[in-house]
């Protein structure tokens, strides 16, 4: 058989961020996770890539879908963002952020596949989360996308409630994204989390040994 | 070559959420009400998935409608038989396994996926699953169906060993309910049967009576 040898096959299949994300909002913040999984086709490309994007001081973004699509969009924005907060004098709001990647999102929904979940603090609406798929701007309490969210869902729908503190926000975050790399190919290594509320921002990343731990069969 | 055609040229399916899980005494088995076609026609509200195949054995049937009512047909002439020649109640892994060979030897033609659960005097309660292809698995608790993607995480996190009989019933319940909210091919009432040494003891829970979460 006369076949072309085209190299390995990650060389030719596109890099997307199959993944899991999450965002909560509790009472004065919000909590964002993703897992750290980037692959192009069966392999894994990148096993510690944080998904969790800068948009402003106090407003993160969280990418799946194609890695690169989603990557430009949290850069364009971070832009239009510095520029926006300039003008205005102080920082933007979260609906404003959320606005600009919905914006870009409907505009080229049919050349790109992304899915950005906009999370962050600002001082008229504390805490708030949005979700900008295919274009469609919505504010939830709480949002899940990516691959790894379809497993998640009856957990999060049965374990979320409104008003959390931080701690249980983070604790519920984290639950959800151990529960769901677990059972996503596509999603797996560690957890990121961001916090945003008034008094700043803080990181942490929770590697795969210090997850917590589910009946396993 | 099209060997994954159209549901909707196929027919009725079950697109749907059927779980089993073991207690102790015991194992429950459940499932939702919903039958469609296409996706986007329910053609029934009510249909029970739970099959009886023995006195304590049941199965329920997720895919193809036709293939899972030929295919249990078959199992439940074969375990009546069986159980005449033994002189005593069939084993559930007996069960199983005739579902299994049924499924394997003709997994070209078939669409449908089981999962048996049961009580026998040697093993007590069980759970098996087999799957599209055929392949027999024995494990304490087991979910199936469209709908049953949602809810892996929720029965990862919230399944113990040993459960009692009032916490198994409301885990299995919160379950099915869970992937009813977010599956649009799961829906109806949930039908449950409770299967222990006793006997098998089936509970309907109707739409109103369902746990409500948080955005309902």
């Amino acid at each position: 058989m006369l076949e072309e040898f085209t190299g390995p096959d990650w060389l030719s299949e596109e890099v997307k961020t199959g993944t899991t994300i999450i965002a909560v909002e509790f009472d004065g913040g919000v909590v964002l996770g993703s897992d750290s999984r980037v692959s192009a086709g069966a392999s894994v490309v990148n096993r510690v890539m944080n998904k969790l994007s800068l948009l402003h001081d106090k407003i993160y973004c969280a990418l799946s879908g194609s890695a690169a699509d989603a990557q430009t969009i949290a850069e364009i924005v971070n832009y239009q963002l510095d520029v926006h907060s300039v003008e205005l004098g102080e920082d933007p709001l979260v609906r404003s952020a959320a606005t600009l990647v919905k914006n870009i999102s409907y505009k080229y929904k049919e050349e790109l596949s992304a899915h950005l979940i906009v999370a962050g603090w600002d001082r008229r609406g504390g805490g708030q989360v949005f979700v900008t798929l295919n274009g469609l701007l919505s504010k939830q309490p709480f949002a899940v996308g990516g691959s790894g969210s379809s497993y998640i869902y009856g957990f999060v729908d049965a374990e979320f409630r409104k008003s959390m503190s931080r701690r249980e926000s983070q604790e519920f975050v984290v639950n959800a994204l151990t529960l769901a790399m677990s059972r996503d190919g596509s999603s797996g290594g560690v957890a990121y989390l961001v916090t945003i509320d008034e008094t700043g921002t803080e990181e942490k990343c929770i590697l795969g040994n210090e997850l917590p731990k589910f009946f396993d069969q | 070559m099209d060997r994954y055609f159209d549901q909707s040229i196929k027919g009725v399916s079950t697109g749907t959420t059927i779980l089993a899980v073991k207690f102790n005494g015991g194992v429950i088995i459940g499932s939702d009400s919903r039958a469609s076609m296409g996706g986007s026609y329910v053609s029934s509200k009510t249909i029970n998935k739970l099959i009886q195949v023995h006195d304590r054995i049941f199965c329920c049937i997720a895919g193809s409608l036709a293939d899972a009512q030929a295919v249990t047909k078959m199992a439940k002439f074969q375990l009546s038989f069986h159980s005449i020649q033994m002189e005593s109640p069939p084993l559930v892994k007996a069960a199983a396994s005739v579902m299994k060979e049924l499924c394997y030897s003709n997994k070209d033609e078939l669409q449908a996926g089981f999962i048996t659960a049961g009580w026998d005097r040697k093993k007590g309660p069980q759970v098996y699953t087999v799957s599209l292809g055929g392949m027999l698995l024995s494990q304490p608790f087991t979910i199936g169906g469209s709908g049953s993607t949602y809810i892996y995480g929720y029965v990862d996190s919230k399944y113990k060993p040993d459960m009692s009989r009032e916490e198994c019933l409301q885990f299995a319940t919160n379950a099915i309910a869970l992937a009813m909210g977010r599956d649009n091919v799961s829906g109806g009432v949930v039908h449950l049967v409770v299967i222990t040494e006793d006997g098998a003891e089936h509970v309907v829970i109707p739409g109103d009576k369902l746990p409500k979460f948080h955005d309902e």
